[in-house]
């Protein structure tokens, strides 16, 4: 079971009757798990996308307000969107269980930061719940629950990629519903608390936080009971797997006492005093911030990121948990072999229709500054037709800014912005409004594929389906543009790449003249197999003998399905890849690239 | 037995191979031996095109990777990522490589021309079932069989019959293809 099943799992095997997320990898399974567990048990419970992650945090807040209990997953840097609710919500507290699971990316493998939530849960002053595997991630929803009940505070769960992406055997229990009667007590002073009961709120969070920093069920665990010494490792998360394995390795376990920590966050007072008490030497191995070393409050004793035993950037893989370990103990271990090539870069897929859309808005604006967003399309940097990826939504607001920096100069420069259609609902439509407001000078691209496709193609508004594939109301997204103020707004298919160029000039040019123009690229994406019939059909695409090896395909176009032979000096088409889209036909300056007619 | 086993192996290829399904196949073959298992694996942006590796512990572990120089075998779907790989594997480690052209320490059992067969097939998507087929039925002491595995995709496609044919045909040209 991967392991944001087996959170999705732990979920429903403890009540859980309402769970809401929006996409981003590593935390995307989390809520499709939830809706197949959902219904393959005829488990009656609310799940959903929402548009954001904001939206979703509200969404189950305020279900746990009356006595439900509920969850909200997401990506770290979703946690930021959702941070306003979630800061308020510590203060106010909770009623039903209510967890918060927000996945972090150490690495990144995925993500823009390498931000750590724990942080963010201790900025809140809420507990969180560190898993080392999937199987004790699916144990820990219940004891958030519990610890979430015990003391009307929202609980975090922080898993990591290597938690979330990982499958293990998990033992299963019986999925159950504890309550479903929902029941909202009108309480003005907690739920509408105005900052002179804020004040007493915030007073009680902090007893509530002494309470949680001796709760004996989420207290650390001592895993080798036996070993003595006078030094000691304290560990938590995926760094606690693989310290148990590689103590074992080294011939450690019986000689290195070893300290998980369930609860990095607050730390218990208890275990401060006993590592200060017993132990000379204290090693701390943890994901990404030094959370439980910074708790632990004697920087002469205590080892960890902070005086740089241990890297403070990057994924702590078990190679450098074994180095650090075998150092710490006075051992010698075999250098660490780093891998020599950095890999092959990712790729918009052969026949995706951005990589058709970003070639035209090169030909439109050659001289532009391209703004983009975060999704798939972040890989048009691969054709050049990407100059800045911030965060959601901001390719809008970074372009008005652009746009108002050089708007007294003399010729500025055409200022084109890319975002999909999921990223535009979910933090694009705010920006674009105050674009007209301002009368900004751009265009917008919204690259509408009809889907979330970079988290595995979840529905967006527009898609009119909900979790579980269920018929929904639509939101329509030209009705959406207009709304917001645009007079320019058109939609055309990128395959027909002449006559998505020319639409593309004349958007630029009107947007020079008069403001925002926006054209909304709409093609279905490859990947979604709910829109396998609105695909065209597949060209068989073969490069003539015409062709002199001049690469303006390869790096203009940039599909994977294209191959420069070196040697031949000839590009050829690779039919392993190639989907048909037929899109390169109308790239090669010289005609060499031409359809086989059956 | 199964107290005793232990191997870990990394399977490597690039985005869209179905480097993920071959690892989620040998996963439930280990499960249906009633051998605890640990796998990871790389989603996201990385998907589209990007190399994408597995890691693989079958037997008692704790930790989902595997510390370089540890792995019994490295399973490579495409060729370029070897170099990249190989620093996984231990001295004794196997390797099983998706080649046209095998090197001059290479053999019969530790290569195959994978596209080609797939193409040969009209199955552009059938080179990870191929290699998998290869590996489990070439390599000594894999911790399981070829069988293991069509039990494992008749399971899984129980209601897709072409697609369990194809895939069948495809694990099979893996064992039989020269």
């Amino acid at each position: 079971m991967l392991g944001n099943e087996a959170l999705a799992r732990g979920l429903l095997e403890n009540g859980c009757a309402m769970a809401t997320s929006y996409p981003g990898t590593p935390a995307s399974e989390i809520l499709s798990s939830v809706v197949l567990f959902q219904q393959a048990n005829r488990y009656p419970m609310h799940a959903q996308w929402a548009v954001n992650e904001k939206v979703a945090f509200e969404i189950a807040y305020a279900g746990c307000m009356t006595g439900l209990r509920t969850a909200v997953s997401m990506k770290q840097v979703g946690l930021n969107v959702a941070s306003d609710p979630f800061m308020s919500a510590a203060y106010m507290g909770t009623k039903g269980g209510f967890i918060l699971i927000s996945a972090d990316d150490p690495g990144p493998h995925s993500s823009q930061t390498e931000q750590d939530s724990r942080m963010m849960a201790m900025m809140a002053k809420i507990p969180v719940l560190d898993p080392d595997s999937p199987r004790q991630a699916k144990e820990m929803t219940g004891l958030a629950y519990a610890l979430s009940e015990a003391f009307c505070i929202p609980v975090m769960i922080r898993p990591t990629t290597r938690i979330c992406h990982s499958r293990q055997d998990v033992p299963l229990g019986e999925m159950r519903l504890l309550n479903t009667i929902p029941e909202f007590q009108k309480d003005p002073a907690r739920w509408a608390a105005t900052p002179k009961f804020r004040f007493q709120l915030h007073g009680e969070l902090e007893e509530k936080l002494a309470g949680i920093s001796s709760w004996k069920a989420t207290a650390p665990v001592r895993l080798n009971s036996k070993a003595k010494g006078s030094k000691a490792l304290v560990v938590s998360g995926v760094a606690a797997a693989h310290s148990r394995e590689i103590l074992q390795d080294l011939n450690l376990w019986d000689r290195l006492p070893l300290y998980q920590v369930l609860q990095p966050y607050p730390l218990h007072t208890d275990f401060i005093h006993h590592l200060l008490e017993a132990y000379d030497e204290i090693l701390v191995l943890e994901e990404t911030t030094g959370v439980i070393e910074m708790q632990l409050a004697d920087r002469h004793r205590v080892f960890g990121k902070m005086n740089e035993k241990v890297p403070r950037v990057g994924e702590l893989l078990p190679e450098v948990i074994e180095a650090i370990v075998a150092q710490f103990t006075g051992g010698q271990s075999a250098p660490v072999e780093k891998p020599a090539a950095a890999g092959r870069r990712p790729t918009l897929c052969a026949g995706c229709p951005h990589r058709a859309s970003f070639f035209a808005i090169k030909k439109a604006a050659p001289k532009g500054i391209y703004t983009s967003d975060i999704g798939c399309y972040t890989l048009g940097l691969n054709l050049g037709a990407v100059d800045t990826v911030l965060c959601m939504g901001a390719a809008i607001s970074q372009a008005a800014g652009f746009y108002h920096a050089y708007k007294n100069q003399e010729k500025g420069p055409p200022i084109v912005a890319t975002m999909g259609d999921s990223t535009f609902f979910h933090a694009g439509v705010p920006a674009l409004i105050d674009a007209v407001v301002q009368n900004v000078g751009f265009v917008l691209v919204i690259l509408d594929n009809r889907t979330t496709a970079m988290t595995g193609g979840q529905p967006t508004p527009a898609t009119g389906l909900g979790a579980a594939g269920e018929p929904l109301n639509t939101v329509d997204i030209e009705s959406l543009v207009k709304g917001c103020g645009i007079r320019y707004c058109k939609t055309a298919d990128p395959y027909d790449l002449q006559g998505f160029t020319a639409l593309m000039k004349e958007a630029v040019a009107y947007s020079k003249e008069k403001g925002p123009a926006v054209v909304i690229s709409r093609h279905a994406c490859l990947l979604d197999r709910r829109q396998k019939e609105d695909q065209a059909d597949r060209k068989t695409v073969q490069v003539s003998e015409s062709c002199d090896g001049c690469a303006y395909c390869i790096t203009q176009f940039e599909c994977p399905a294209l191959v420069h032979e070196e040697a031949a000096e000839k590009v050829r088409v690779d039919r392993m890849i190639c989907s048909g889209c037929g899109a390169c036909l109308q790239v090669c300056p010289k005609g060499a690239i031409e359809e086989v007619l059956r | 037995m199964n107290a005793s086993i232990r191997q870990q192996i990394i399977i490597s290829g690039v985005g869209g191979q179905g480097v993920l399904f071959v690892t989620r196949l040998l996963a439930e073959a280990a499960m249906d031996r009633g051998i605890p298992v640990f796998t990871s694996e790389t989603h996201g942006m990385a998907q589209r095109g990007g190399t994408v590796l597995s890691h693989l512990k079958v037997g008692d572990f704790s930790s989902p990777l595997i510390r370089p120089g540890r792995a019994d075998g490295l399973l490579v779907l495409k060729e370029e990522n070897l170099s990249q790989h190989r620093v996984f594997l231990k001295s004794t480690g196997w390797t099983v490589v998706n080649t046209a052209s095998p090197g001059p320490d290479s053999d019969i059992d530790n290569s195959v021309d994978a596209d080609r067969f797939a193409l040969e097939m009209s199955n552009p998507k059938a080179v990870n079932l191929i290699m998998l087929g290869r590996a489990v039925s070439r390599v000594n002491r894999f911790f399981c069989t070829l069988n293991d595995i069509e039990t494992v995709l008749s399971r899984r496609l129980a209601h897709r019959t072409e697609m369990l044919d194809a895939s069948l045909k495809a694990l099979r040209m893996g064992h039989t293809a020269p």
